[in-house]
């Protein structure tokens, strides 16, 4: 069954407490997109490429140019600072950037990440971020997000680069994350493997429409 | 001080007319432009020189102030047409007059009041010329500034916007940038500064020495123009690039390319 979530049809009532409510948000190329996000219960995204998964996550940040009304914890995303939003809601592009020389430098307190839960040593903080592979610095980009302690996961395709053992690191991790803080997720992913691990709720974007699948 | 005629004058255009032709075959677009800034710097200074010379008769601090205020406005062009990414709308304009405004006119009137304290201090002799030269430089360090920091914004967007969002302020998430753009304001004057007497003799001293002024004097007149010019340049430059990463960000905090005119 798919139910569209566009314009006034109503939510699909998830178990959850609703933690990110987004309604009516418009962008450059999305219409009328309307979603909740619930504790603890993380929700995945596809469709196909150029259908707008990175544009909603990106607005959803607010990173760019966007209408509409997202709210955290019932509070309006305008009475929030946008750099407090930013950590509250975290967003993991689908390439991460790199600026400094070594890794530490990227993070706010490298002593007190457990860069061990994604398979490094402490010592990958001396590393060069050039001499990086791109599966490492997947791997990294999601330790440094979550360094912010974010209440919301928006991860676009954050395993693309990776083998399957770390993958399952990289969901476990995600998946501990968030029942342990009971954040709420929405990830990206084309992998149909993936989906089913990870989350019970499917949504589907199709033409700048979002529409949700059951789960089986 | 011998005097140049019309005729000296067309020997050294020679120069410039045989450096035209020697470079049509490297790159005609140059050589078209190089005969425009010529005819340009030609015409310029010849108008520049008869309304000097109608100012000086009769110096009214309202023909000093309208004089001003048009070489602030053709220097605000000039810095405009300089940027390959430039502020759309007026702050392409804005920006670049208004960051000149307060660095030039507040060190040449500081330069008129307190330092050289001349009767009345808007005697055009000394006012219209040191505007000229702050204006000058100041306008080579915020055009080198602006252009320097619309272009890294948007080559380097994909980093600022991965620092904005890890939740970095935006001074956090830019500082390299304004870092390097304070750098290229302030390195032409630091340069001049530096090789000044050594490598260069700078052209308002060697003018004063060609006139027949004494070597001592127009060193003191040089550093004096030096100092001044330094803090116009840096002012004018930390001026325009305090304006100019305001506008880069909006106030969610997002980076606002498309407040850029020119190509992605």
């Amino acid at each position: 069954m798919i139910v569209v979530m566009a314009g006034t049809m109503s939510l699909h009532p998830f178990r959850g407490r609703a933690l990110l409510t987004v309604e009516h948000l418009s962008c450059a190329v999305l219409q009328d997109i309307s979603l909740v996000l619930e504790d603890a219960e993380p929700v995945s995204l596809s469709g196909a490429s150029g259908s707008g998964k990175t544009r909603l996550l990106r607005a959803i940040a607010d990173l760019d140019l966007n209408t509409g009304s997202v709210s955290l914890d019932g509070v309006m995303r305008e009475a929030i600072e946008p750099q407090t939003w930013r950590r509250k809601v975290g967003y993991l592009p689908a390439e991460s950037r790199w600026w400094a020389t070594t890794v530490g430098e990227h993070f706010r307190d490298p002593r007190t990440v457990a860069f061990e839960q994604l398979g490094f040593g402490h010592e990958v903080a001396e590393w060069k971020v050039a001499r990086l592979s791109s599966g490492e610095r997947q791997r990294l980009a999601v330790l440094r997000l979550l360094e912010n302690r974010p209440r919301v996961l928006l991860l676009d395709e954050p395993t693309a680069n990776l083998d399957a053992a770390n993958i399952e690191r990289v969901e476990a991790l995600v998946h501990d994350y968030i029942v342990g803080t009971r954040a709420a997720c929405l990830w990206v992913t084309h992998a149909a493997e993936q989906v089913r691990r990870i989350a019970r709720h499917r949504l589907v974007l199709e033409n700048s429409f979002l529409a949700q699948v059951e789960a089986a | 001080m011998i005097t140049i005629s019309l005729f000296d004058l067309s020997l050294a255009a020679l120069l410039v007319v045989a450096l035209a032709l020697s470079s049509l075959r490297i790159y005609p677009v140059i050589a078209g432009q190089l005969a425009i800034a010529a005819v340009r710097t030609a015409i310029q200074l010849t108008l520049i020189g008869l309304v000097l010379k109608v100012l000086f008769a009769n110096s009214h601090i309202l023909w000093v102030a309208l004089l001003s205020l048009f070489m602030l406005a053709v220097a605000g062009r000039e810095v405009m047409a300089r940027q390959h990414r430039r502020f759309s709308g007026w702050w392409g304009y804005g920006i670049g007059v208004v960051s000149m405004f307060i660095s030039s006119f507040s060190v040449a009137l500081f330069a008129l009041v307190i330092v050289i304290g001349n009767q009345p201090w808007y005697e055009p002799q000394y006012a219209i010329p040191l505007l000229g030269m702050l204006l000058g430089n100041t306008m080579n360090g915020i055009a080198l500034a602006l252009d320097r920091l619309t272009s890294s914004a948007s080559e380097q967007r994909e980093v600022i916007e991965a620092r904005l969002m890890l939740g970095y302020s935006q001074q956090e998430a830019i500082a390299d940038i304004r870092q390097q753009v304070f750098r290229t304001g302030l390195i032409p004057i630091i340069n001049a500064m530096a090789a000044a007497g050594i490598v260069s003799l700078p052209g308002m001293m060697t003018g004063q020495i060609l006139a027949g002024a004494a070597p001592v004097e127009a060193v003191k007149y040089q550093i004096l123009i030096m100092f001044l010019i330094s803090g116009g340049a840096g002012f004018g430059t930390l001026a325009a690039l305090h304006f100019g990463v305001r506008r880069l960000f909006d106030e969610r905090l997002r980076l606002r390319l498309d407040r850029l005119s020119g190509e992605a």
